[in-house]
């Protein structure tokens, strides 16, 4: 191969004055953006509260002790699992897993339609599908509420209607919180789906027909496994921030309804708050979140094999 | 051909629209058992067409398409005892080699062990048996359409469908993949119809060809048939390279005519028509020669070195340009530019067409 110009290696002198200049601003982001924030959230997970909100530089395992270990209720029982805050994680990973599947069932069939239309129209239908998402997601989960609660417009409807004749209650219900959070993360199911859906190639199906396979068949054989990787995207998108979402179970479910946001949430509020206790409990959940995503990485490239 | 052939597929007047576009007008055709048949025609004559309507891709507007006496034009693609090789081989992406090929006799029940065997002798038949847990992207375009015509072969069709198949692979390897197509057609005993806008391979590898163009066939017949006796001006111009010459018809009976060439010679040809009056005369440019005394008479305006042949482009006094091909051999002198020549048509070459 003869190259008409001498390309710059890794080692050359070039490289080094060029590229890496370049690669500042990358490096800046990931750093302020990214790491920073979250090194000062494990630091603070080791630090003493105080009481008016903040910390005091002293390091202690106090804040993850309070979340795994309890002694009692004044302190002086022998060490026990601590079981308030797992049971916590435990339903909010329960409702993440619930909402991600409800966005995927009707995500999926949304994208596939979309995906089908012609070239022309689909870029209408992605914008109306991203419309709701220009107004505040506090706002829409208040107005959601509106909608839900026993004299809203759903529950009058219903009525009116003569479906029922008391009111259903939705709101301050797991349901409820369904609704938000399936509201809230939609679009984040249809546009990875959709972006693999686009590229799929429809001959593929035709093949598979044309192979005696039956339009089940050819879903569950061919157009699944093809647009796995934009499912996967879809539902990562969907379930992880459904687990840490605070708006929408503190907004449209009860006090049964509590999850990890909202426990965060409340540590760094006013004067009752516990900042490294907060910390801590994010620390946790990521964790968690990076331990999942490495499980299924690691199935991803045994399973390439 | 004198063996007893049964019919494969009977098409029967089949009427492709749509909305306004009409893309087949009525097409009726016999394919017997065994035959390898081509559909020839340049992009948009509803060849592909044709063939996607067997398939069960596109649904029939009207007519009947008749397989083995079972009328299947209604019929799902699934429930068609039918195969198809596709034109970019659409290789399931996320499936090794052999799952490829074993893929259509899974869908049709048969057990593991049975179809994995069935699966490995089609490869080894394509010569593909040692990439077998490969998956198609790590495979050549050669051998990827070597997996195509494997998976489409391995539920043992009744009819194969080929769609374009050779159209994506270079010269060199589109020739040697005719050769091993029509062994393999002959080998299986399958009828193949095949798809292709290139007249070269419809040539060297069909039984038959149908020729077609705007929806409609044109002509029916073997490779012979075609290039020797074309119809049409639509033939005569799409197989092969021919001189259209303008000529007056002065007798016409069914299948004979006499005509009058340019410069007043009268020669009795072949009829496609029955008509009389000013029309077509076909003549394959390597059917003329250069004579002494011929039957036209023309003045050199070019000649092009083609290597196994010498190319002479002339005009006629009424400035109608004839092309002749002369073998390159060593007794060949070349006319020079300018000269004139006497041309001779060569006896039942020439041929008198119906428009």
């Amino acid at each position: 191969m003869a190259a008409p110009g001498p390309q710059p290696q890794t080692g050359d002198a070039a490289y080094r004055g060029i590229v890496r200049p370049l690669l500042l601003p990358t490096w800046a982001v990931i750093g302020i953006l990214m790491v920073l924030p979250v090194a000062l959230m494990a630091v603070y997970s080791f630090l003493t509260k105080e009481f008016r909100g903040g910390v005091e530089w002293d390091f202690t395992l106090a804040a993850y002790d309070q979340f795994f270990v309890t002694r009692g209720l004044f302190g002086d029982e022998p060490p026990q699992i601590e079981w308030t805050y797992i049971s916590i994680f435990w339903r909010s990973i329960w409702q993440a897993a619930l909402a991600t599947l409800l966005c995927l069932l009707i995500g999926f069939p949304t994208a596939w339609f979309i995906a089908t239309r012609p070239a022309k129209t689909r870029g209408i239908w992605l914008f109306l599908i991203t419309i709701p998402y220009w107004v505040n997601l506090l706002i829409r989960t208040v107005s959601l509420r509106f909608l839900l609660r026993d004299q809203g417009p759903l529950n009058e409807g219903l009525i009116d209607l003569g479906l029922i004749s008391e009111p259903l209650q939705i709101i301050n219900t797991n349901l409820a919180v369904q609704l938000g959070l399936f509201y809230s993360y939609l679009p984040f199911m249809v546009l990875p789906i959709y972006a693999a859906v686009e590229r799929y190639n429809f001959a593929l199906s035709e093949a598979a027909a044309d192979l005696y396979a039956s339009r089940w068949a050819t879903l569950r054989e061919i157009v699944l496994p093809v647009v796995k990787p934009g499912i996967i995207a879809g539902c990562i998108l969907v379930f992880v921030p459904s687990l840490g979402a605070f708006l929408a179970p503190d907004l449209l479910g009860g006090a049964k309804t509590f999850m990890i946001g909202s426990l965060i949430d409340e540590q760094f509020k006013g004067s009752q708050g516990n900042w490294p206790f907060g910390a801590a409990v994010a620390m946790i959940l990521m964790s968690l979140v990076l331990i999942v995503l490495l499980l299924y990485a690691r199935a991803q490239t045994r399973g390439a094999r | 051909m004198n063996r007893q052939m049964s019919t494969a597929v009977d098409i029967r007047d089949a009427v492709k629209t749509y909305g306004q576009v009409t893309a087949l007008q009525g097409v009726s055709l016999n394919i017997a058992d065994n035959e390898f048949f081509t559909l020839l025609g340049p992009s948009g004559c509803g060849k592909t067409t044709l063939l996607r309507l067997i398939a069960g891709f596109e649904e029939i507007t009207a007519g009947q398409i008749l397989l083995f006496g079972q009328d299947i034009a209604r019929l799902e693609p699934n429930h068609r005892p039918v195969n198809t090789v596709f034109q970019n081989y659409a290789l399931f992406p996320h499936m090794s080699v052999l799952d490829n090929v074993a893929f259509g006799l899974k869908m049709k029940g048969v057990d593991l062990p049975s179809r994995q065997k069935r699966a490995g002798q089609v490869l080894e038949m394509v010569h593909l048996s040692q990439f077998a847990d490969r998956l198609p992207a790590q495979l050549s375009g050669g051998q990827q359409q070597r997996v195509a015509l494997a998976r489409a072969l391995a539920p043992e069709p009744k009819v194969l469908l080929l769609d374009e198949p050779l159209s994506a692979l270079d010269l060199k390897l589109r020739q040697a993949m005719r050769v091993e197509l029509k062994q393999l057609q002959e080998d299986t005993g399958i009828t193949f119809i095949f798809v292709t806008h290139d007249q070269e391979e419809a040539l060297t590898m069909s039984d038959r060809i149908a020729v077609m163009s705007n929806g409609t066939v044109q002509q029916i017949g073997t490779a012979r048939d075609i290039y020797e006796a074309p119809v049409n001006r639509f033939v005569a111009d799409f197989i092969g390279e021919t001189n259209l010459l303008q000529v007056d018809v002065e007798a016409n009976s069914e299948d004979i005519a006499i005509v009058i060439l340019p410069g007043g010679h009268r020669i009795t040809c072949p009829s496609a028509s029955s008509k009389t009056g000013k029309h077509h005369l076909s003549i394959r440019p390597e059917r003329v020669t250069i004579a002494d005394t011929g039957n036209l008479s023309a003045t050199v305006d070019r000649v092009v070195y083609l290597g196994t042949d010498l190319q002479v482009i002339a005009h006629l006094d009424d400035s109608q340009t004839v092309t002749i091909r002369l073998q390159n051999a060593a007794r060949t002198a070349p006319p020079a530019l300018g000269q004139r020549i006497s041309l001779q048509l060569e006896e039942g070459a020439a041929r008198l067409l119906a428009d």
